[in-house]
């Protein structure tokens, strides 16, 4: 009689034990799909970002090319930038091509300064904003996904978080890092 | 960042719960000294009820209440494109689930707020006076610090915590009123009761109290509020100096806001009364230290680096609770926006200033009619005569109004 009440109470102990494991399995299961999601969803706002952006340079192109008649290299950059940026395939392809475009496109907005007419104009200054906006919207949409794609990352490689990981296949995700020489340039310091 | 919200509820709830008990406690003892010891449920309930009603009131149309009192006007993308275009931005960098509302408030001291009781919710608010007095990057600042107000969460704080301290000095004000003036047919008709006259001493004294203690309590949490926010938008722009230089030219207006009262008055960015000392009352830190904060973070734009930056200026132990230090990664400043002053500035403010007010008199019903020789009339509506006389050239225009 004792013995049964043992091998009950093993039992119970038993189903309470992996009870709580399938709790716990699911819990981390569901917080790495919350993160899975959070990382694609970021990585769709830079894409929504990027097309834009590649949407207004053909506008800002041809605002400008009336102002800027020896110019034309800074364009012909900025348009093969841009086809290259719009044939990217994956995160590595573009992060290389849209890192290029943002290069080009910063020389162009420097030349700018050499065109009093062209700042003047109503419609290149709201281009201009647009530009300024969506590279920015384009950084800031960047940011939030490496911070959505490092929370993600350390998910699938920490412990225990890590065996549920291995066991549904939750693989790491690559950074979205802009491949621009002028961006790795150490900053000078000026005292 | 999700740790800093768990911390902050937790926070907020044990902030309106001592705030709870402060009210209930009021209740309860002025039913006492008002009844006596029968009348301390009747007193709890009357104080939980008008308690209750408050907050349903709040939660079904608070926002809505501020933006109106505050006189805000939502506006859309093409009255002010850069606004819009800076409120995006910060949506993205926090990953709102939707965008905040924009409004526009036309008073001439620089100031914003953030409004919304869920960050899909949510509202921004920010004056003509701002609009007109900072540039790109400073505007940045200004709307990552809502932005991270709503991301904290501090928006529904500060409404559950506003109407809990208006309850509390509501009762307070009754109470005194009420005793001040009633209390000598009482005392005669009545038996001299020892009890329940010190009864009523203890009540007055917490009537006087309790709004004190509780604007203490409230006060304090929403300075540190601040400085969180603070945090927030340097790392959401990853810029200090856009909102320091901001801070700067918003504490340095003389202009008082019009509209902002004790209780609304932390949901602005900077305190809307001018000239106030930083004390235990103080809805905002000093904006100086705030400043000085900022302006201290030189390595990187995470939390730490704001937590390092805020004890070195301050010498008092970090702002920063621990468990959201832990998480933060490293994070990089970036460098002055070279972009962000794209045009003559002046110019192009005093434009949107036009251009904001000429939204504002078409809302109103005003007739825009474009002479030939340049100049743009403005009519209001009803006029007398439906005939027009430019001041300048002298045509006479017909007036077609609906």
């Amino acid at each position: 009689m004792a013995g049964l009440g043992a091998m009950m109470m093993m039992f119970l102990l038993l189903g309470g034990l992996v009870l709580v494991a399938a709790v716990v399995v699911i819990g981390i299961y569901n917080g790495l799909v919350g993160g899975r999601n959070q990382v694609d969803n970021a990585w769709s706002q830079i894409d929504v970002q990027l097309k834009r952006r590649h949407d207004l340079i053909p506008n800002l192109v041809e605002t400008a090319k009336g102002y800027m008649q020896h110019e034309r290299q800074t364009f012909e950059s900025i348009t093969q930038a841009r086809s290259q940026a719009m044939g990217a395939k994956n995160v590595a392809e573009a992060s290389k091509a849209e890192g290029a475009l943002t290069d080009a496109l910063s020389k162009f907005m420097l030349v700018v300064e050499n065109y009093p007419d062209l700042k003047a104009n109503q419609n290149f200054l709201s281009l201009q904003e647009t530009l300024t906006s969506t590279e920015n919207k384009i950084a800031f949409a960047r940011q939030a996904y490496n911070d959505a794609v490092l929370t993600y990352n350390n998910k699938t490689q920490m412990f225990p978080s890590n065996i549920v990981a291995g066991m549904f296949n939750f693989t790491k995700r690559d950074f979205f890092e802009i491949e621009s020489p002028a961006e790795r340039e150490v900053p000078k310091v000026k005292f | 960042m999700w740790e800093q919200i768990r911390i902050n509820k937790r926070n907020s709830i044990i902030l309106l719960t001592a705030m709870a008990g402060l009210l209930l406690g009021l209740g309860g003892l002025l039913g006492y000294a008002f009844v006596g010891p029968q009348g301390v449920g009747v007193g709890i309930l009357i104080a939980g009820g008008v308690w209750l009603v408050m907050t349903l009131i709040s939660f079904s149309s608070g926002d809505q209440i501020l933006l109106a009192s505050s006189g805000a006007v939502e506006v859309t993308p093409e009255v002010h494109p850069m606004l819009f275009n800076i409120v995006e931005e910060m949506k993205i960098a926090a990953q709102l689930p939707a965008m905040p509302k924009v409004y526009i408030i036309p008073d001439p001291s620089p100031n914003a707020f953030a409004t919304g009781r869920n960050p899909s919710k949510a509202a921004v608010a920010v004056t003509e006076g701002l609009l007109a007095k900072l540039n790109r990057d400073e505007l940045q600042g200004v709307i990552a610090h809502e932005v991270s107000h709503i991301v904290h969460r501090d928006i529904l704080f500060v409404t559950l915590a506003g109407i809990m301290l208006g309850t509390i000095v509501l009762l307070a004000d009754v109470f005194l009123r009420g005793t001040i003036y009633g209390s000598h047919r009482r005392y005669s008709s009545r038996d001299n009761n020892n009890a329940q006259g010190l009864m009523i001493i203890i009540a007055l004294v917490a009537a006087i109290l309790a709004p004190l203690m509780a604007q203490i309590l409230y006060f304090a949490l929403s300075r540190k509020r601040e400085f969180l926010a603070d945090a927030g938008a340097v790392r959401l722009t990853r810029y200090p100096e856009g909102l320091a230089s901001a801070l700067e030219k918003i504490s340095g207006s003389k202009v008082p806001m019009q509209t902002a009262n004790k209780v609304t008055a932390p949901m602005y960015i900077s305190s809307p009364f001018r000239g106030a000392k930083a004390n235990l009352f103080s809805t905002h830190p000093s904006a100086e230290q705030r400043i000085h904060v900022l302006r201290a973070m030189m390595h990187g734009a995470n939390y730490q680096d704001y937590d390092q930056a805020y004890r070195s200026v301050t010498g008092k132990s970090g702002v920063i609770p621990a468990s959201a230090l832990k998480e933060s990664e490293s994070v990089p400043t970036r460098q002055a926006d070279t972009r962000s002053e794209p045009q003559p500035q002046a110019a192009a403010r005093a434009q949107q200033r036009i251009r904001f007010g000429d939204f504002i008199r078409q809302q109103q019903g005003f007739a825009f009619i474009d002479c030939p020789c340049g100049v743009k009339l403005k009519l209001p509506p009803n006029l007398p005569t439906n005939k027009v006389q430019c001041p300048r050239c002298k045509t006479v225009h017909t007036v077609t109004q609906s």
